[in-house]
């Protein structure tokens, strides 16, 4: 049969002529031959449309986030050393220092990143590893279900669920109304499901001949996980903590409720205290009138917050791009 | 061999080793615990305060209108009208007859405005369902001492009335019917805009995109941009859609802006600004969704003479559809719980008319939690968590239609 075949493909090769020198007559019915499609082009310049339109967000983004950010270090009641140095930001009184908007963030996003990363990868590991497929098709979905939770219900909960709890546990003089703690513990939480599923992702990426040869070495489960699985992902949970952190930097809601109103250059978590994103939300509400202090200064503080987390997100691909493990 | 451990040091140095793994475990497995309580944690403590006692005094008590073992909101609609012909003043009266004759008002409108205009509720303090359900002698002594004119009622914060009336200044009569509609409008938009667009910008990379550095670039800044916070595009918005664009938001341009406001600060602008915030969002899910389909799918196509339209159309965008649904669907109701760029853009706190249009002034649902949330007063905690109820239960059923509709369309192929 098959040398049939290999025969038949022989008579063919011979028969059929070569693409040189195909008659005339078969190249000019017009049928065959490529066809300009106007319709088809059309589409394509579409799509190609619909895809440089991220382009133009972006160029957006840095365009009037730059120009007006650029009309508020221009006025004479700013300056860029005080921005940066000054420990005051008071509009009404012509004081711009960025500190106690810097400080609030950085605390509030520390007390996350706290919470969430032993808590998140302790859940990858315990997911990636030990978890039998039962309890990870009930697990799975109880860490999407709280990813998808709106931050806005998670503010509400920061103010009316955690701050009561720590203001009886610490006293009610010890902790204001409004504090950092509690939009930071919270915000850890909003930030757990995103760290343990993209551990999770990483470590389960790690290939099992690792582990069974760890196993085969006499290492008991805690030491494969530890000294084998997560030295292997390393990269994917670093990139996984910088994605997270960036998160918290830009999280606005949860530190909008919880955290306090009116800037405050203090260290205690306890305390109140605007963070950047906060101060955003409370000076746009209501309407905001164009080209005044307040709404220059909002872009200026926008262009910051885009700064802080477009250079964590880049970090973050290089991270992963460059120190991934390639395994066969 | 001889630094070995044998004999006992040895059988120590296992049992410790083994020890350890089980005390890791057992951190590991508490680990997730919280997890799973927090989630309990948040859910107990938004239904704890949906629902329990109020404590509720009245301008007129309900027991004097109506006669013993009779209530009154199953009163016949004369029996109402008297009600409220007998105790509201004769202006009120005409000028409520003027925006709808009462003897063409149904029951339940007649009734509602006989709660709103004679019995006038205000709740002077409300407890949570877990006091209501395991204090209720310390809620009964607290009533007694502190409101003795106060009748105890239990309420169910997230009611009928609440999702159909707008917003008041009373907490007793506010509701969210306004919100939930600004919602709804915001994310159509959102959707019209954001579906087509994302989904040609997936195609485009994935079937037609050579690997150039044009193309690498749009897909490196799709990635950077799903990063970006939400409140950036807020400020994106308010720049470019309320602003720059504000004769086309308004709808100036058209003949059709809101007279009242005329700016643009419209619905247009705010569903305008969530697409392009969940644009990255749904393109990443397309592409994958399309990454998915065999390429022998679109090999065969092409081999029976299809163009590359025709393939992409017929066979590679039918295939992917259910991925592609998924995906968009998640990247909706984040749009839905999005607060930030409503407050940078302008949404209303205070909108007490329903929504006219894409060019209306609005609130919305997260809108109004906000607001409600960052009041003092304990009631409004009440009205917070009700609306959040109502939120939560929109994108549970949001998800339920991306379930269905993925079965739906696996099913077809």
């Amino acid at each position: 049969m098959a040398i049939k075949v290999a025969l038949n493909a022989q008579v063919f090769l011979e028969d059929s002529p070569s693409p040189m020198d195909v008659p005339d007559a078969i190249v000019q019915r017009p049928g065959l031959r490529r066809k300009k499609r106007w319709g088809e082009d059309l589409i394509r310049v579409f799509l190609l449309l619909s895809g440089t339109l991220s382009i133009f967000t972006t160029l957006g983004i840095v365009y009037e986030l730059g120009k007006e950010a650029l009309l508020f270090f221009r006025s004479p009641e700013v300056s860029l050393l005080e921005f940066f140095t000054s420990q005051e930001w008071q509009p009404t009184i012509g004081k711009f220092g960025v500190l106690p908007l810097l400080t609030s963030t950085v605390i509030t996003s520390t007390l996350a990143i706290l919470v969430a990363l032993p808590l998140g990868l302790a859940v990858a590991i315990y997911l990636s590893e030990y978890a039998s497929t039962q309890a990870r098709s009930i697990l799975k979905p109880v860490l999407e279900v709280l990813a998808g939770i709106p931050t806005i219900v998670y503010g509400y909960f920061a103010l009316t669920f955690v701050t009561p709890i720590l203001r009886s546990l610490l006293g009610r003089d010890v902790v204001q109304i409004y504090n950092m703690a509690s939009a930071g513990l919270v915000m850890g939480i909003l930030l757990l499901p995103l760290i343990a599923s993209l551990s999770e992702d990483a470590l389960y990426a790690v290939p099992r001949s690792l582990r069974e040869a760890a196993f085969g070495l006499g290492a008991t489960r805690l030491e494969t996980a530890l000294k084998v699985v997560v030295p292997a992902a390393m990269s994917g949970l670093v990139a996984a903590t910088i994605l997270a952190i960036s998160r918290a930097v830009g999280e606005t809601m949860i530190v909008a409720i919880a955290a306090g109103s009116g800037p405050a250059f203090t260290f205690n978590p306890f305390h109140s205290a605007e963070t950047i994103t906060g101060h955003m939300v409370r000076i746009s509400g209501g309407d905001i009138s164009y080209d005044s202090m307040d709404y220059n200064s909002l872009f200026a503080l926008g262009l910051l917050l885009f700064f802080v987390t477009l250079g964590l997100n880049l970090i973050s691909q290089r991270i992963v791009r460059r120190f991934r493990e390639v395994y066969e | 061999m001889s630094h070995y451990p044998e004999g006992k040091p040895l059988q120590d140095f296992i049992a410790a080793r083994r020890r350890r793994g089980r005390v890791s475990l057992l951190v590991f497995q508490s680990a997730t615990l919280i997890s799973i309580l927090v989630l309990g944690a948040l859910l107990f403590n938004i239904i704890n305060q949906s629902f329990g006692y109020a404590a509720v005094s009245y301008r007129i008590t309900p027991a004097t209108l109506v006669e013993p073992g009779m209530a009154l909101e199953e009163l016949p609609e004369d029996a109402l009208i008297a009600i409220l012909q007998q105790h509201v003043s004769t202006g009120v009266l005409r000028r409520l007859e003027s925006e709808k004759p009462l003897a063409t008002r149904s029951q339940q409108e007649l009734y509602a405005l006989v709660v709103e205009r004679v019995l006038d509720p205000t709740t002077q303090k409300t407890w949570t369902l877990y006091d209501t359900l395991f204090n209720r002698k310390a809620i009964l002594a607290e009533r007694d001492a502190s409101y003795p004119d106060a009748y105890l009622e239990f309420r169910s914060w997230l009611n009928p009335r609440f999702l159909t009336s707008p917003q008041s200044n009373k907490p007793d009569l506010a509701g969210v019917r306004p919100a939930i509609l600004g919602s709804l409008m915001t994310i159509l938009i959102t959707i019209a805009f954001a579906f087509p667009v994302g989904i040609s910008a997936a195609i485009y990379l994935e079937e037609y995109a050579e690997e150039n550095f044009f193309n690498r670039a749009i897909q490196t800044n799709i990635a950077n941009l799903s990063g970006v916070p939400s409140i950036i595009y807020g400020l994106l918005g308010l720049a470019i859609f309320v602003r720059v664009l504000n004769p086309l938001t308004s709808g100036a341009a058209f003949g059709l802006a809101d007279p009242a406001t005329a700016n643009g600060r419209t619905i247009l602008s705010a569903g305008l600004t969530l697409g392009l915030l969940i644009l990255p969002l749904i393109i990443i899910n397309a592409q994958e969704a399309i990454r998915a389909v065999p390429s022998s799918i679109r090999q065969a196509s092409y081999g029976i003479g299809a163009t590359q339209w025709q393939t992409i159309w017929h066979h590679v965008l039918p295939q992917a559809m259910p991925g592609i649904l998924t995906g968009t669907i998640l990247a909706v109701s984040r749009a839905i719980g999005e607060t930030a760029p409503l407050v940078v853009v302008g949404a209303s706190t205070f909108v007490a008319l329903d929504p006219s249009g894409p060019f209306s002034r609005f609130t919305a649902l997260p809108m109004q939690i906000y607001q409600w949330t960052a009041r003092p007063q304990d009631v409004y905690r009440n009205l917070a968590a009700a609306a959040i109820l109502t939120l939560l239960l929109m994108l549970l059923s949001l998800n339920a239609t991306a379930i269905l509709l993925r079965n739906r369309y696996r099913r077809r192929i």
